[in-house]
């Protein structure tokens, strides 16, 4: 049984991860309601350090369409802060408080002001600072001579934590003016990235094709061929997940068979008795199938418990994996995949009592009843 | 002159053992009336427990014709076999072989719900049948929880749970000490006094005794009786 529950615990992982990181990418994705991202044309958002120029002049455009609903350009870059005489970098994006969609503050306040920069756990850790403190930043370092430019010296007015972040970096925002003043005339009126919110009900691949039109220099990525493209990245654990899968289906169906035709064997004189004083071959057989199916649902119920515990401990390995998005699971509970591994179980469960089942109907009555009684 | 419950006319059966073949038993012909006991005595191998489950319709004759209650039986398909078997033939076995997660009581129903019958009257059938063998007061209890000689008083309502027309036990007291072996050698005389065509196939001296009639068997013949 303990058998049976170990293939359903993997069974279940499997179906899990062949679908959770979709899902939990396109919660991801879906989280502060961005549907649309423009990123510089031929890259994925934050793939390369590209920028997109004429911000202004995409924004204007941008808002001509009334399916259009909100607009956060963003800027992103490297920033260094000297902490005695060791540099701290990290990163940082420059947004607008209003309508950014990267992070989510968790105490104090955003950037509201050009002095004002937000910053996340791991960051305050590096810098051995605290929510109030004043820190002189700079969006340039040079490590042989040891010295910084764009420098400015900004507040730090609220703990926050990026949604797209991994663990262990250092991340922060400030305001996009800031941040395109420190880096100078090369980022002036330029962006990492723009982040769109269409109008409720309006058809947002429509949206995105318009803009492809209109804005000729970026690729505009809706949230299904943002999906579509990790679904192709990640192919490769979507055919892990489904070799594993089906190779945990199999020796579970083998374990079944073989449980419950031991058991037929085990009963052989039992079963040649009921088939002795009446009971039909087809009550024979479907006792056996249901056995077999039983087996399967307890090993399913076993394994339910098991796969959620040993799922979790993966997912742990797997999300700490360096430049992953801390929110990104790589298993995750869905009921419609416990649903599936259960219902393939059952099949398989099914499928298993066929042999055993088909055995213990054609068993000779008398000769079973003779083996019994010699032994 | 009544018509025998079970007739046989030179019945062979032959098995392969291997290149070998096996010739159990030899031209049997015999007749037993209904309400008759009787007992089928003779050593090991001599062919009792094959004749028993040719008239129990669990085997088929290799030659010859087998008539149970005015029926051949010997051409039944499967399931002809079977559905004649849950509704005239009770089998007592040396080994008790009641299903152990079920009660006394649920494996005496358990024919009857092969049959068909009423939830309610099984159940009250199999309260009476359980009473008769003196075991009105083990309804509840699983087979584990009874005694060797209970568990085959069991098997015994069990057999009669659909009112069979023949009782056939095979050496029904084979696996029980004499004191137990005893009771229910008393069981079945109870049994057939009430009506009951009874036909054991047995090495048990007390137990052929006690039967009205003896068949004696030697090298898959009829030899007396």
């Amino acid at each position: 049984m303990l058998g049976v529950a170990v293939a359903a615990a993997m069974l279940l992982d499997m179906v899990m991860l062949a679908t959770g990181m979709r899902e939990s990418f396109r919660q991801l994705l879906l989280s502060r309601g961005f549907e649309i991202r423009l990123a510089p044309k031929g890259t994925l958002p934050f793939d390369t350090d590209a920028t997109i120029p004429g911000v202004s002049a995409i924004t204007a455009t941008l808002r001509s369409n009334p399916d259009i609903r909100e607009i956060s350009p963003v800027l992103g870059a490297s920033i260094h802060i000297q902490v005695g005489n060791r540099d701290v970098s990290g990163s940082s994006l420059g947004v607008d408080p209003a309508v950014q969609g990267d992070y989510e503050l968790l105490s104090g306040s955003d950037p509201a002001t050009a002095d004002a920069i937000v910053v996340n756990d791991y960051f305050l850790q590096q810098l051995g600072a605290r929510v109030g403190d004043t820190i002189n930043v700079a969006t340039g370092y040079d490590p042989q001579t040891r010295t910084y430019s764009g420098q400015r010296k900004l507040v730090i007015t609220g703990r926050v934590k990026f949604i797209y972040g991994a663990t262990e970096q250092s991340g922060s925002a400030m305001r996009r003016e800031t941040l395109e003043t420190m880096r100078g005339e090369a980022t002036r009126d330029r962006a990492s990235l723009f982040m769109v919110r269409v109008r409720e009900g309006a058809d947002a691949e429509r949206v995105r094709d318009w803009i492809e039109t209109e804005v000729p220099n970026v690729t505009a990525i809706s949230i299904a061929t943002a999906i579509a493209q990790v679904d192709a990245r990640l192919s490769y654990f979507r055919q892990l997940a489904v070799i594993l899968g089906s190779v945990s289906l199999f020796v579970g169906f083998l374990l079944v068979t073989t449980l419950v035709t031991v058991s037929v064997n085990e009963r052989a004189g039992e079963i040649a008795v009921m088939r002795a004083i009446g009971v039909s071959r087809t009550h024979v057989v479907q006792q056996i199938m249901v056995e077999g199916v039983a087996i399967s649902v307890a090993g399913a119920v076993l394994g339910l418990g098991l796969g959620l515990v040993t799922a979790r401990y993966l997912n742990a390995i797997l999300s700490s994996f360096p430049g992953l998005p801390m929110a990104i699971d790589f298993f995750l509970f869905q009921p419609v995949a416990a649903w599936s591994a259960l219902g393939l179980l059952i099949l398989s469960g099914i499928g298993a009592g066929i042999y055993p089942a088909w055995r213990a109907a054609s068993l000779p009555i008398a000769e079973s009843l003779r083996r019994e009684a010699i032994a | 002159m009544t018509q025998p419950i079970v007739s046989l006319r030179d019945v062979r059966r032959d098995y392969a053992l291997g290149a070998e073949r096996v010739h159990a038993l030899q031209g049997v012909t015999l007749a037993v009336d209904r309400g008759d006991y009787v007992a089928i005595v003779g050593p090991s191998g001599c062919g009792k427990s094959t004749l028993l489950n040719l008239i129990g319709v669990i085997d088929h004759p290799t030659s010859g014709t087998v008539e149970i209650a005015g029926k051949r039986v010997d051409a039944m398909s499967d399931r002809e076999a079977t559905l004649f078997r849950l509704h005239n033939i009770g089998f007592v076995f040396q080994r008790f072989y009641l299903m152990p997660i079920l009660s006394a009581l649920e494996n005496v129903a358990l024919p009857m719900a092969e049959a068909k019958v009423a939830r309610q009257t099984r159940v009250e059938r199999a309260a009476e049948l359980l009473a008769y063998v003196g075991l009105g007061n083990r309804e509840r209890h699983r087979p584990s929880e009874l005694s060797g000689g209970e568990q085959q008083r069991v098997a015994i309502a069990r057999a009669l749970a659909n009112g069979p027309s023949l009782l056939l036990a095979d050496e029904p007291t084979g696996e029980l000490d004499a004191r137990t072996g005893t009771e229910i050698i008393a069981l079945f005389q109870r049994l057939n006094l009430d009506g009951t065509t009874i036909i054991v196939v047995t090495h048990d001296e007390d137990l052929a005794g006690a039967a009205r009639r003896k068949i004696h068997m030697r090298d898959g013949k009829v030899v007396d009786g």
